[in-house]
């Protein structure tokens, strides 16, 4: 038997597991999926978890069940790959050869990056929503805060997905508006970037939202240090801005196992080929997902896309064949404004999100970057999807791996 | 739009960063740079080097990561290209600003 070795339980590894069940022949290949984790989270739900908009049993399943049956699900953890040798080194001391391998190792938190993020303020005054122990400190935070100086912050590109902090800055005023409390809160936006809009036709079309919700934004913020003591965030230029409450994504790094294997760049993630989801140095090893340092997004739609594509990869691969180089960055990602509305956005690596109607050219029924409350129902659905479709590989339809052209407003 | 940059016709976005990276020279970059009120030594030069090939190789950048590069520090960063020095040093470098999704 041939073995497949997927890494990672994860949005991209479970989706990888169901495609490749339904597509190798059973008699030639046996697939693994190796992961520590017992249990499935949703990770878009953790922006609705600080707002009690959802419970944990509506983001937490056991991974086993969305595991085909026929591939062997090895819960333990990892220590190693050795690529030279075809193999992956467990910590319990069993090695895993393979012949084919896809990391799907992800992306995680390191808010030990920045001196004082995770000091003895940390999940006191300052905050993460992309854990769910972060999620859940910050929902019980929340619960009884008096109100003061709310500071959203991204500490450094890239991160996964990218605009959750300015949902959560939506959602935190139209929170705020429930309580009859939001004028005892004052949000800020921080970001490294120019603003928290850098695309020409979002910004044009979006930057109201901020003047609307009043939320400040300072952009070109580059964090030195979290001050647990005065509590102020500082950047290296010298600018300080003071909270009450912060709430912060740290620096986003790709899986330690990467590091250890000696397969990644300086943040973790493993060079690889844009378009085939090859990786660099390996021809049998792929990246699928976060843990890749391709130039798209880091979401569960991109991860969606990209294994569509891969899965036809690997079979041209196993049949000797040239790889397609068809994957083109794809992303298309429900944005949450509060008030039970939500924007969609549609984009690639070449083209950036603008107006238009989706799926179908000209009819929608969903619009493309304009608040809507179909969106937020779309948003709102999408978990279901996402348990139900996204995670067994059944193919969402109308909406094409590549993206398409039509009916966008493009200049 | 477009601009006349060192007595060439540049195409620059809003913000007067170029949009194509082809009728980048260093003359363009040294009168960017001038814009900015900076006048550019071979410190410069070697970050601007890292920023293009960083850039060709579609590397994001952060300004973490142009302080981890061994080419400069942050506050050398800092000190070359004050207040925002990403979006300075790109803007010289003729190489789109760091962005995100929207």
């Amino acid at each position: 038997m041939k073995k497949v070795v997927i890494l990672g339980a994860g949005t991209a590894g479970t989706m990888m597991a169901n495609h490749l069940a339904h597509k190798l022949d059973k008699e030639i290949w046996s697939i693994y999926i190796i992961d520590e984790r017992k249990e499935h989270h949703y990770q878009p739900g953790y922006l609705f978890l600080p707002f009690d908009m959802y419970e944990p049993s509506d983001i937490v399943k056991p991974i086993k069940d969305f595991i085909p049956k026929s591939a062997h699900f090895i819960n333990k953890s990892i220590d190693k790959i050795v690529a030279i040798n075809n193999m992956v080194h467990l910590n319990s001391g069993e090695n895993i050869y393979y012949d084919i391998l896809i990391i799907a190792t992800g992306a995680k938190i390191a808010p030990e990056e920045i001196e004082g993020m995770n000091g003895k303020e940390w999940y006191r005054s300052v905050f993460d929503f992309y854990t769910y122990e972060g999620a859940i400190n910050l929902r019980n935070k929340l619960r009884s805060w008096e109100g003061g100086k709310l500071v959203v912050h991204i500490t450094e590109m890239p991160i996964k997905c990218p605009v959750a902090p300015l949902e959560f800055s939506f959602l935190a005023d139209s929170f705020f508006k429930h309580k009859k409390m939001r004028d005892k809160v004052d949000i800020t936006y921080v970001t490294p970037m120019s603003g928290a809009f850098t695309k020409p036709k979002a910004t044009e079309a979006l930057e109201h939202l901020l003047v609307d919700k009043n939320i400040h934004s300072v952009g070109d913020f580059a964090i030195e240090s979290v001050d647990n003591e005065t509590k102020v965030i500082r950047d290296y230029g010298g600018k300080e801005i003071p909270f009450d409450l912060l709430v912060t994504v740290p620096t986003n790094k790709g899986d330690a196992i990467i590091e250890r294997s000696g397969l990644g760049d300086e943040l973790n993630y493993v060079p690889t080929h844009k378009a085939t989801l090859q990786s660099k140095e390996h021809k049998n090893i792929f990246v699928i997902g976060d843990a890749s340092n391709i130039p798209a997004s880091k979401a569960g739609s991109v991860a969606h896309f990209e294994a569509e594509i891969l899965t036809e990869n690997i079979l041209h691969f196993i049949h000797g064949e040239p790889l397609k180089e068809s994957f083109d960055g794809h992303a298309n990602c429900f944005i949450e404004t509060g008030d039970g509305k939500a924007l969609l956005i549609d984009f690639n690596y070449t083209h950036e999100p603008v107006e238009g109607s989706f799926p179908f050219p000209g009819l929608g029924p969903l619009r493309l970057l304009k608040e809507s409350r179909m969106n937020h129902m779309g948003k709102l659905a999408f978990r279901w999807i996402y348990w139900n479709m996204l995670l067994k590989g059944t193919h969402i339809p109308f909406v094409s791996a590549q993206m398409q052209e039509a009916g966008k407003h493009f200049d | 739009m477009e601009k006349t940059i060192a007595g060439k016709t540049i195409s620059v976005n809003d913000e007067g960063f170029l949009t194509n990276f082809a009728q980048w020279d260093k003359s363009v970059g040294e009168e960017i740079a001038k814009e900015n009120s900076i006048t550019l030594t071979p410190r410069h030069w070697e970050v601007i080097d890292y920023i293009q090939n960083e850039v060709r190789k579609e590397s994001p950048l952060s300004i973490r990561k142009v302080g981890k590069s061994g080419v400069v520090d942050i506050k050398e960063f800092y000190a070359l290209f004050p207040n925002a020095p990403l979006k300075t040093a790109t803007k010289i470098a003729g190489v789109p600003k760091p962005a995100s999704c929207i």
